[in-house]
């Protein structure tokens, strides 16, 4: 360790006696001021332990006699909001669902607030951009199974489908085929079905499905195939498929009959809530 | 181990107090021209007024936050030409390289807003409490009437100070005159008094309690301007050559031995920093020229040459004191250091002026949507979606035709209007969602990606922008 006093020029003040491989400390003092800011420091934490939450404890921390809460403050924040929304919420709510996409206020609100719906309550099935996925229907095209005016829509999310709780609950059931039909009634239905689709198929086996699908499918379905919307039956003869419009998908449909269920979001949804994200999903391309 | 005989040290050291006397000179003169300009750029810009048309403020510098807007002059800067800004900061960084290699801490001296506005309390200072020696007198005096009322007016006028400096800030950030009436009024929003009073609080403390000590303690660019420096740097030093030995006794019987210092003191006296020059060159010293104003005075009143105290350099040192004629001050300035900094600050400046004037009035961005990558429709078209967003930073709302340039067969729609166009207001963003979509079967259809070109059309003056981007098909 060094002399304190042994400084190289005679100018320079005291070193603090501490040496690391040769470089010495000098021993400055530190200005009055820094020290004052150092004390109001000190004095500021101590006020801060009293008054605001600090200590943790097991099952929390010291409250602080300022009575803060940072999670009483998120509410609050929350709350603000929700109160600066009441009055375009009411008239989401009150307005005619055509009215909603006509307003350029009203719409911006209910796409932004219809996209925070969707993404917590509908893109689990639907998908985050609402392209669906193998039963689960695709809601940016254009083909709707009940309907796709945004009126069809408000409905569908209102009550859900075969949604049982629900008495209003859009509701249909396609008939297990595999205990009505012979497998080869099946395959037969599944060449005409693929004909009307545009696919290619086995003609012989088509036209005997024909007559098959005027017996037992042109009821829902419709006698073109073009479905029936107020059953929820799907339109046999465009290019959009829910489970997959090959042969062996189509044999496995008609056999055992697929269908899906849908919550209804009427109650556990506010009304104005329902209305955005109707209007978000009418709004992505498919709308009618 | 320290010597325990010896008294501890203190643990803190009480701030001396600086008194600097009043100066007369070329450098005096140089700063108080500084000052005036300085300040009142600071003080005046906001009330430069500018006509933007009807839907723009006409303030001609504002930063307005809220609508995420800087506007200087003609220019108008969006949040995603930030580089701009970016860029006038490099430049500023290597100006100041360029100059404390060429001399010194010149900005520290002449231009900091520490510097300026220390010197504008002093001056203050002075005509209310008098020169040095009167400071003096009155700082050891007791706390009797005439100090209290003198310390009052003398914080009183500071304060005023302070608040306009805190008030001229806020001023940047809102349409003055109506920021100034809601100031006043009581109407203004909470930060405007926030800043304001911050403001206030630290011109008075900085300029006028803590002073050199913001220097010295606060600020980092003493420490790190000895590396922009080197022994070609113009900088203020003692020509103790010349000098030294110093003495007061001119009649005295060793007068012929003495140097030109008669120790006089009014270097230490004019120093706002409080520090000797003559030891030479330290830390402290911000190079603001005073010492040598003071010393060219006492010079030529003695009949000694001018420059004891100078702007000089380390390498005039050796042949000065040999006699031998010493570099010209150009070619301590004009280096290749210097002339590198240079070019580089230039080019800055230069990619900025280019960047600026290439700037195009509108702007597009698109963004192709990936969830789901394509959509199949009911007749076995393929359609991808795209969320553009056109910027318009022209003073008027304009119609926009959105277009798509492809070899492929691709039809574009626009959501909820069976039109192309969209309009965007004035000096606004839109965002719209656009649909491209493949006939069935067709090359962009069943292919992979497919490279496009998206348009956006003025039809009001044809000015156009587009963006590259691709086409999915099933193909993948």
């Amino acid at each position: 360790m060094s002399n304190p006093d042994d400084n190289l020029n005679p100018n320079d003040p005291n070193t603090t006696g501490h040496e690391w491989d040769g470089i010495k400390e000098f021993d400055n003092p530190l200005p009055r001021w820094w020290l004052w800011t150092f004390y109001a420091t000190i004095i500021w934490g101590v006020a801060y332990l009293f008054l605001f939450p600090s200590i943790p404890l097991i099952n929390g921390a010291t409250p602080g006699f300022l009575g803060y809460s940072s999670r009483a403050d998120v509410a609050a924040d929350m709350q603000k909001y929700v109160d600066a929304n009441a009055a375009v919420d009411q008239r989401i709510a009150a307005v005619d669902l055509d009215q909603i996409v006509g307003d350029e206020a009203l719409l911006n609100y209910a796409m932004n607030g219809g996209a925070a719906v969707f993404k917590t309550r509908c893109a689990q099935c639907h998908g985050a951009g609402a392209g669906g996925f193998k039963g689960y229907p695709n809601l940016v095209d254009d083909d709707w199974l009940w309907g796709g005016t945004i009126e069809d829509i408000y409905t569908t999310i209102s009550h859900g489908i075969r949604e049982a709780s629900d008495d209003d609950t859009r509701y249909s059931e396609m008939p297990k085929f595999g205990e009505i039909l012979e497998p080869a009634e099946i395959s037969e239905l599944v060449q005409y079905v693929l004909a009307l689709s545009g696919q290619n198929h086995d003609a012989d086996a088509a036209a005997k499905g024909k007559v098959l699908f005027a017996d037992n499918c042109a009821a829902c379905h419709g006698e073109d195939g073009t479905g029936d919307r107020d059953q929820g039956a799907p339109n046999l003869t465009d290019a959009i498929w829910l489970y997959g419009g090959d042969a062996a998908t189509l044999k496995e449909s008609i056999t055992n009959a697929r269908f899906g269920v849908m919550p209804a979001w009427a109650g556990r949804l506010s009304e104005s809530q329902i209305r955005q994200v109707a209007t978000y999903v009418h709004q992505q391309g498919g709308g009618e | 181990m320290s010597n325990p005989e010896q008294t501890p040290p203190l643990l803190y050291a009480p701030r001396e107090p600086v008194f600097p006397r009043r100066v007369k000179g070329f450098f005096r003169s140089l700063k108080w021209w500084i000052m005036l300009f300085t300040l009142g750029v600071y003080y005046l810009t906001p009330w430069i007024r500018w006509d933007r048309g009807p839907n723009l403020p006409d303030q001609a510098v504002l930063v307005d936050l809220a609508n995420r807007r800087f506007f200087f002059f003609w220019i108008e800067i969006w949040p995603h030409e930030f580089y701009f800004v970016a860029g006038l900061l490099i430049m500023a960084g290597l100006g100041l390289f360029l100059f404390t290699s060429a001399l010194g801490r010149v900005w520290c001296g002449y231009a900091c807003p520490q510097t300026v506005w220390t010197d504008l309390f002093i001056l203050v200072e002075r005509w209310i409490e008098g020169d040095r020696n009167a400071r003096v007198r009155l700082y050891k005096a007791a706390w009797d009437g005439r100090k209290i009322r003198l310390r009052l007016t003398k914080w009183l006028v500071w304060i005023l100070i302070a608040l306009a400096t805190g008030g001229a800030w806020v001023f940047y950030f809102a349409d003055a005159p109506t920021l100034l009436r809601d100031v006043v009024t009581g109407q203004a929003a909470f930060v405007a008094y926030g800043s304001i009073a911050f403001l206030t609080a630290s011109t008075f403390l900085l300029g006028g309690i803590a002073r050199e000590q913001v220097c010295i303690y606060m600020c980092p660019w003493p420490r790190i301007q000895a590396a922009m420096m080197d022994e070609d740097t113009l900088t203020i030093g003692y020509r103790e050559w010349r000098g030294e030995p110093r003495g007061k006794h001119r009649k005295a019987d060793n007068a012929d031995q003495l140097g030109d210092c008669i120790d006089c003191m009014a270097c230490v006296n004019v120093c706002p920093m409080g520090i000797d020059i003559r030891d030479g060159q330290q830390m402290e010293c911000i190079t603001c020229g005073l010492c040598i104003d003071a010393c060219d005075d006492v010079m030529s009143r003695i009949g000694k040459p001018r420059g004891l105290i100078d702007y000089m350099a380390l390498t005039d040192e050796a042949p000065e004191r040999a006699g031998k004629p010493t570099k010209p001050i150009w070619k301590h300035i004009i280096r290749i250091r210097t002339l590198v900094y240079t070019a580089l600050w230039s080019l800055v400046g230069v990619l900025l002026l280019v960047a600026l004037f290439m700037r195009s009035d509108i702007d597009l961005n698109v963004s192709p949507i990936r969830n789901p990558v394509y959509v199949t429709l009911s007749d076995g078209s393929i359609r991808n979606t795209y969320d553009i967003r056109i910027r318009n930073k022209q003073g008027q709302a304009h119609p926009f035709r959105i277009s798509v340039a492809s070899d492929a067969d691709l039809a574009v729609s626009l959501q909820g209007t069976e039109s192309t166009e969209i309009t965007v207001g004035a000096d606004a963003t839109g965002s719209h969602k656009v649909y491209i979509t493949a006939p069935k079967g067709s090359v962009a259809a069943t292919s992979g990606l497919t490279n496009i070109r998206i348009w956006a059309e003025d039809t009001e003056n044809g000015h156009r922008t587009y963006r590259d981007t691709v086409f999915n098909g099933k193909g993948q």
